[in-house]
């Protein structure tokens, strides 16, 4: 079991989270969504104990995927998958190949992450989280760059993930990936959880809070059509 | 591939031997005791101490323009030497030389630590380690103006220049153990800097102790480069070019470059001054100029060269 309990954080003098409580268990895709600044990110990296006031968590046990994560060398996408392994200590290439599968990006195995495209970049990065075999995973925006053949893939992997008793917890802008494949979805606005329900119910709440029109519309939209 | 790399460094080392400044021979033994060894010794530890701190800053710090001069660290090394110079400390005892430019790194990275504040990152170490080398600089030039007498001005300033000639035996002897320290830290630093590609973030997030490695990566640094600029100067530019010159064939994993770095750092020095030895040969020159000179005058195209080829 994961969570945070009445956490508040501040961020350059301003509160980013206010008296943020969540609880995730295994076998749950959770999807964080609201709009920019509401502090999905910061509540994901209160999860991983990347704050201050949180605890490290095990490393082995939880991986997290920030928002934008890149390279700073020419790593091969081989290379990136196994920095997964840092944690375990161990050179272990049976769950880098199988992460590197996964996600789909087997024949890119070779290739330097700074010369292939945005999204199989995006997908080495994830499959760096997958290489750890964690029992919690954290993924910030892991659709990002991501045409919609590979979002639906990795949105599948991830609920194949969360299926096999895993805990996922996945910031998600792209609300109908997040009503489609979470089973829960915690709004956020402002810093503070304005909904926390599960997805067939959660179109209202979240449309809410990123201030869109949602209402008697039989067909659930996001914006009235052109 | 290391392999070779280490068949080269021992074919530069055994022909560094029996280089001269006129014969290609094998020397008597008093000279090769009394200056071809201890030349040759003193490149193998400042060249490797050079090669493999400038690949870990790299690493550390994720800046491919990171040398162990950025920190500040080879200056405050030098000004340390230059303090021993000074007081005659040098001249009554010995060692005084090597001890103060092991004290003038350890000060150095005293402040770029404290500079650096409680949990330092990559930028705030650049930062403090411009301001760490800014005041050596100043003290130097304090020290150079208030010099005794002229003799003493034109011996700290062609110290300052950086060679490896005429260093005697046991200095290089006295050099060593520090060395050798520093590049055992820095090498068990590996795994650390590999998660480091990631940014300080994912590597905190992969149970990597950041603040810890980026501390023995300049403490390490301290003692790889301190020493070693105290007995042959401040030399240039090997630590800033060897981890570019071994991505191309070692990858650009940073841990895969440690092994290889010390042995081409090692290797270039060598090259470098042996080149030097023999420039009197074939230039119009009264003397071989030293070795800092060198390095200087062809890692400055190369950084050119960098800075052109962009980022990857």
């Amino acid at each position: 079991m994961t969570g945070v309990s009445h956490l508040s954080a501040v961020l350059g003098g301003r509160t980013v989270l206010h008296d943020v409580s969540l609880t995730v268990v295994p076998g749950e895709l959770v999807a964080l969504c609201g709009p920019n600044g509401a502090g999905k990110s910061t509540l994901l990296r209160a999860l991983a104990g990347l704050l201050p006031d949180t605890g490290p968590p095990d490393p082995r046990h939880i991986a997290w995927l920030p928002q934008g994560a890149r390279s700073a060398w020419g790593l091969t996408v081989e290379q990136v998958a196994a920095l997964g392994r840092i944690p375990h200590r161990d050179n272990a290439t049976a769950p880098v190949t199988k992460a590197l599968r996964v996600c789909g990006i087997e024949a890119l195995r070779t290739a330097r992450v700074d010369r292939i495209s945005g999204g199989e970049a995006r997908r080495a990065m994830l499959a760096r989280v997958f290489a750890s075999e964690p029992e919690v995973l954290l993924l910030d925006e892991p659709t990002a760059d991501l045409d919609p053949a590979a979002s639906h893939a990795i949105m599948r992997l991830l609920r194949t993930t969360a299926d096999a008793g895993r805990t996922v917890v996945v910031v998600l802008h792209a609300l109908d990936l997040a009503l489609r494949y979470a089973r829960r979805v915690v709004v956020l606005a402002d810093g503070r959880v304005t909904a926390d329900l599960p997805a067939d119910q959660a179109l209202p709440a979240a449309a809410a809070a990123f201030g869109l029109p949602f209402g008697a519309d039989p067909t659930p939209r996001l914006l009235p059509p052109c | 591939m290391i392999r070779w790399l280490a068949l080269l460094l021992a074919v530069l080392a055994a022909v560094s031997l029996f280089i001269g400044d006129a014969t290609l021979a094998l020397p008597d033994r008093l000279i090769l005791w009394q200056l071809r060894l201890p030349r040759t010794l003193l490149g193998l530890l400042v060249g490797s101490g050079l090669g493999l701190s400038g690949a870990v800053l790299q690493g550390a710090l994720r800046n491919p323009l990171a040398d162990p001069g950025l920190l500040g660290i080879t200056g405050t090394a030098g000004l340390g030497a230059v303090i021993a110079f000074y007081w005659g400390l040098a001249a009554a005892f010995p060692p005084a030389l090597a001890a103060g430019g092991l004290l003038g790194a350890g000060v150095g990275a005293a402040f770029l630590l404290s500079f650096a504040g409680g949990a330092p990152s990559g930028p705030s170490l650049i930062l403090a380690g411009v301001a760490v080398s800014a005041i050596a600089a100043a003290l130097l030039a304090l020290a150079l103006t208030l010099a005794p007498n002229p003799f003493a001005l034109a011996e700290i300033t062609f110290w300052l220049m950086g060679g490896l000639a005429d260093r005697p035996l046991w200095q290089v002897v006295l050099a060593a153990p520090t060395i050798l320290l520093g590049v055992a830290i820095l090498l068990s630093l590996g795994r650390g800097l590999d998660a480091l590609s990631l940014g300080e973030d994912t590597a905190r997030s992969l149970g990597v102790p950041v603040t810890r490695t980026l501390r023995l990566a300049a403490v390490g640094t301290a003692f790889a480069v301190g020493t070693g600029a105290a007995v042959a100067g401040s030399i240039g530019f090997i630590g800033l070019v060897v981890p570019h010159l071994l991505r191309p064939w070692f990858g650009e994993r940073p841990g895969a470059l440690l092994p290889a770095a010390p042995l081409a750092g090692a290797a270039l020095l060598l090259a470098a001054d042996m080149l030097v030895r023999l420039a009197p040969l074939v230039l119009p020159l009264s003397a071989a100029p030293p070795v800092g000179v060198l390095t200087a005058l062809l890692g400055a195209p190369f950084l050119v060269a960098i800075a052109r080829r962009g980022e990857p």
